[in-house]
């Protein structure tokens, strides 16, 4: 086995080192009916070249080639090259948690950087060193608001991720905290008259997305006034972190919780992704999460160690405020070294060219169909609504080798025929003029849903 | 040094400030292609939602980021460098084709939301890897949704607890044993269960005479690290099986030391009803400073309803699908469906080792925690005689009395060109040092490890304040870390 550093010879010396004379003595300890006398039942040990070809066939299973139009939670932008040839450094890509802090001064001073990074883009004051992802990122936020509040329900917005929304209760209903959903409003945002009577003496936090899961951005000012005068925490979910380049960030939020993976991060059919939170200074011994702060060592000179540890499971146990251990390090890194990449003009301008190419796509689009929600302000997604049901309009772009947008059926019944489209500085025009042409053309002989051929496609 | 330590030299590495500090107004490592459609002005569009500047965001160029990075990297021990050992960590080596395989194109850029039709080979990914973890624990479903460890003891919780649901006893707490790791009790908080303490005995296992007394209709499950964390095969495991079932508890199985049994004994068969694997340990995934993970849950055929949904179907046509109507699913834990990335990693390590790759794997393993056993007994305290398997604990209890703890003992292994190994763990051990040297060691790197830690407890005798004062080496010496925390500094910012 190619792996295994070891030959007959030093296998045979070691056992007699040991004084065993079979390396089936070592496996005494496991009572003999329990112990496997056969070979597993998995595939045959393959050559390095045969695995290659394994997974380019998978690729090749796996949409390549398609022009997509889907964001929803997992964005296409491009990777700068230098990201994977740095973190494919071994001294990055094999290195454990930075817990020896005289050996892991790289990790942790890139960490460091990182967190910094956050804070200047999202305008909190202190960031963690990264979260399983968006999702759970805003489930840890909320319960980080109720142990801050001591109130257990929660209001969540309707626009935010329903995938989000799904994890949120996973993790609430096994910690009785009630979960109540605020509707949006004509302009495909929050509802404030109605969301405000949601609130209650015992509501902990109020959860958003913005910009929301339709690409529309939330007033958070407005919604934190209401959430504030009633004492309640609002913690707002990021899902698209590019937005960040030119929509004024909450600042108004106590917690944002981020999905980070727009910045350099592959779409890896769903992760691994980055989440990250983000607070304010008062708050951070209830953050969930390891943090990397600055001191300096016996010289006096600067350096970097993991910190206020005492909030984590390896020494409070079940007292911790949370059970996370294992973060998102490596890919964390990547987002780092895109911000680094970007930096401060540099997503601005990304950020701007996703705007107008969205503004360009929206326009297109509403010549031809129905765009919602287009008297509030968007970054880079929108939906469209048309006469025929998205699962078949997209049936015949995928014929076109185009991927058409997120069909909200699923999730949003209430829309009707509608789909969340999305546009990035990757999308050509070329491409969005192709595709409202094939939605065009479709609306102009649509059929009837039985006719269509609705089942192709089910997702 | 008493001897010339043959393993590492020092060498002269690159100093490097923080990024920030290398910034400076019309620097810039980007560029971005002429847009193809007419401009549009950001505060016409947003309004009041427009950003001004990006405040203290770097400028910096392309070269400064590959030096700075690459600086940064030097600074880092790493398992490409040599051994390291950190107990129940499983440290082993990280294969290259697993990070080629992962780049290719339609796995890499494959969108979640891209139709299932088009979707194929990464749900063919799902499938082959399931089997493949399945046959592996002899389990007979499994989730991949988790995204790590912690994740994946919440997932296999939150499945006990719908199951006690299902049977109309909802149950109030989880029997942890005194040397489980912290993430056990911390996950059993999380989904409301209250935590009981089961001591270990004198061999360092179960004490199943305490087992019998704590265990009731309340008892949800044991969460059981088999082996446990010294490295111990839990001998009377059917007992302890057949203890919770009798009682209509369950036994939950921490795989975080699955990398002694691979191939050689199986959960399934002596009882674990519910289990999760740590793919970035025994499936060779990289820990990549901390992450990413992805901790699969594996279960009995009575725990399926309540798997995270979806869950991965073949549909009547023979494609690959998810279901999403689970009624009796414990919800969704991640958005989307795991860590694919490493799913298609840890496939590639299965593949490139076969069962009897899997099996050798096993065994050299379980062959060089023996053969360090072997080679530090006598030198360091051996607490308990038990059999090791992929893990030996020692304590400092002989160093100790010159002063010099597990702690101090582990600082200067750096000076001898070796990551420390796990120390302060398990809880049971006062003064732990935990060593598990995975199977990718070589007999030459860990004759130089035995080697190592038998001239520190030489210098402990001799010198113990040169081992109190490591590491000498170190780019930085001990850092304060009593300061760090009490007056956090977790950000740069610009000098005023």
């Amino acid at each position: 086995m190619r792996y295994l550093p070891k030959s007959p010879a030093d296998r045979e010396a070691m056992l007699k080192a040991i004084g065993l004379c079979s390396v089936d003595e070592l496996f005494a300890p496991i009572p003999a009916e329990y112990r496997l006398s056969r070979d597993l039942k998995i595939p045959r040990q393959m050559a390095e070249s045969e695995i290659v070809d394994y997974f380019r066939q998978r690729s090749r299973e796996n949409g390549e080639g398609y022009t997509s139009f889907l964001g929803a939670g997992a964005y296409s932008h491009y990777r700068p090259v230098i990201i994977d040839s740095l973190i494919s450094r071994g001294e990055f890509l094999t290195a454990y948690t930075p817990y020896q802090a005289e050996i892991s001064q790289g990790t942790l001073q890139s960490i460091f950087e990182f967190q910094t990074m956050i804070c200047e883009l999202t305008g909190m004051e202190v960031a963690n060193a990264s979260m399983y992802d968006g999702s759970t990122a805003a489930a840890e936020a909320v319960m980080m608001a109720v142990r801050l509040t001591s109130r257990r329900s929660v209001v969540v917005a309707r626009s935010l991720h329903p995938e989000y929304r799904e994890v949120l209760a996973t993790y609430a209903t096994h910690q009785g905290m009630p979960l109540s959903v605020a509707s949006f409003g004509d302009d495909g945002r929050l509802n404030l008259t109605e969301f405000e009577k949601l609130i209650t003496p015992e509501t902990a936090c109020v959860l958003i997305q913005s910009p929301n899961f339709f690409g529309s951005i939330e007033d958070v000012a407005a919604i934190a006034e209401i959430v504030h005068r009633h004492d309640a925490m609002l913690v707002v979910s990021i899902a698209e972190a590019v937005s960040l380049g030119i929509v004024e960030p909450p600042r108004q939020a106590d917690v944002i919780a981020m999905e980070a993976q727009s910045f350099g991060v592959p779409l890896g059919f769903g992760g691994p992704y980055c989440g990250v939170i983000a607070t304010r200074e008062k708050f951070v011994r209830q953050m969930p999460g390891r943090l990397v702060g600055q001191t300096v060592d016996r010289q006096g000179k600067r350096g970097f160690v993991l910190t206020l540890a005492t909030r984590e499971q390896h020494i409070r146990r079940e007292k911790a405020t949370s059970n996370i251990c294992t973060n998102q390090a490596l890919v964390a890194l990547m987002v780092n070294i895109f911000m680094t990449v970007y930096g401060k003009v540099g997503l601005k301008e990304l950020a701007k060219q996703n705007l107008a190419k969205t503004a360009y796509a929206a326009g297109t689009f509403s010549e031809h169909g129905k765009v919602l929600f287009a008297a509030s302000p968007r970054f880079n997604e929108f939906v469209v609504q048309t006469k025929e049901d998205p699962y078949a309009i997209n049936s015949r772009l995928l014929g076109h080798k185009v991927i058409g947008g997120f069909p909200l059926k699923k999730f949003y019944p209430e829309l009707g025929n509608a789909a969340l489209w999305c546009c990035t500085e990757l999308t050509t025009r070329s491409a969005i003029d192709t595709a409202v042409g094939l939605v065009a053309e479709s609306e102009r002989s649509v059929r009837s849903p039985k006719e269509a051929d609705v089942e192709e496609v089910t997702r | 040094m008493k001897h010339e330590t043959r393993k590492a030299t020092r060498h002269v590495n690159q100093n490097e400030g923080l990024i920030f500090e290398k910034s400076s107004a019309g620097k810039a490592a980007w560029k971005l292609p002429p847009l193809d459609v007419p401009e549009v002005d950001p505060s016409a569009l947003l309004g009041a939602a427009a950003r001004g500047d990006l405040g203290n965001m770097p400028e910096v160029s392309e070269i400064e980021i590959i030096r700075h990075f690459t600086r940064l990297s030097t600074w880092n021990y790493a398992i490409d460098l040599g051994m390291y050992p950190l107990g129940s960590c499983t440290m082993k080596y990280n294969p290259r084709v697993n990070e080629a395989v992962a780049r290719v194109e339609g796995i890499a850029n494959g969108h979640p939301y891209q139709p299932e039709k088009i979707s194929q080979g990464a749900l063919q990914i799902l499938k082959t890897l399931s089997e493949c973890l399945i046959e592996i624990t002899g389990m007979d479903a499994i989730t991949l949704q988790p995204a790590a460890g912690a994740h994946g003891e919440m997932t296999g919780l939150l499945i006990v607890r719908a199951y006690h649901h299902s049977q109309g006893r909802p149950r109030k707490k989880v029997l942890i044993p005194d040397s489980a790791h912290g993430t056990n009790p911390a996950t059993a908080a999380m989904v409301d269960y209250a935590v009981e303490n089961l001591k270990s005995d004198s061999r360092g296992m179960v004490d199943i005479t305490a087992l019998e007394a704590q265990m009731s209709e309340d008892v949800a499950a044991l969460m059981l690290t088999n082996p446990n964390t010294l490295g111990v095969f839990e001998q009377e495991i059917h007992k302890i099986a057949d203890i919770l079932h009798a009682k209509g508890g369950l036994l939950y199985m921490d795989g975080a030391n699955m990398n002694a049994l691979v191939g050689k004994v199986r959960p399934g068969d002596f009882g674990v009803d519910v289990m999760h694997l740590n793919l970035h340990k025994t499936f060779s995934t990289p820990h990549g400073g901390g992450g990413p993970g992805s901790g699969p849950v594996a279960i009995k055929k009575k725990l399926e309803p309540f798997l995270p949904a979806p869950v991965l179907m073949t549909k009547s046509d023979g494609t690959l699908g998810f279901e999403y109507n689970r009624p009796q699913s414990v919800g969704r834990v991640r958005a989307f469906y795991g860590n694919f990335g490493m799913f298609v990693r840890a496939l590639a390590y299965i593949q490139a080792n076969g069962p009897d790759g899997l099996r050798q794997t096993t065994e050299d393993a379980v062959l060089n925690a023996n053969y360090i056993r072997k080679g530090l007994e006598g030198t360091y305290d051996l607490p308990y005689s038990t059999p090791t398997m992929h893990e030996v604990v020692f304590s400092d209890k002989v160093q100790a009395k010159k002063g010099v703890r597990t702690m101090d003992i582990a600082k200067r292994l750096i000076d001898y060109g070796f990551h420390p190994y796990t120390t302060a763990f398990p809880l049971i051990v006062p003064g732990a040092l935990m060593i598990e040297p995975t199977e990718s060691e070589s007999k030459e790197e860990m004759d130089l490890f035995i080697e190592a830690m038998k001239s520190i407890a030489e210098e402990v005798q001799e010198d113990p304040q040169t081992v109190l004062d490591a590491p000498h080496s170190t780019r930085v010496s001990r850092l304060d870390e009593t300061a760090a925390a009490r007056k956090p500094v977790l950000r740069w910012k610009p000098a005023v």
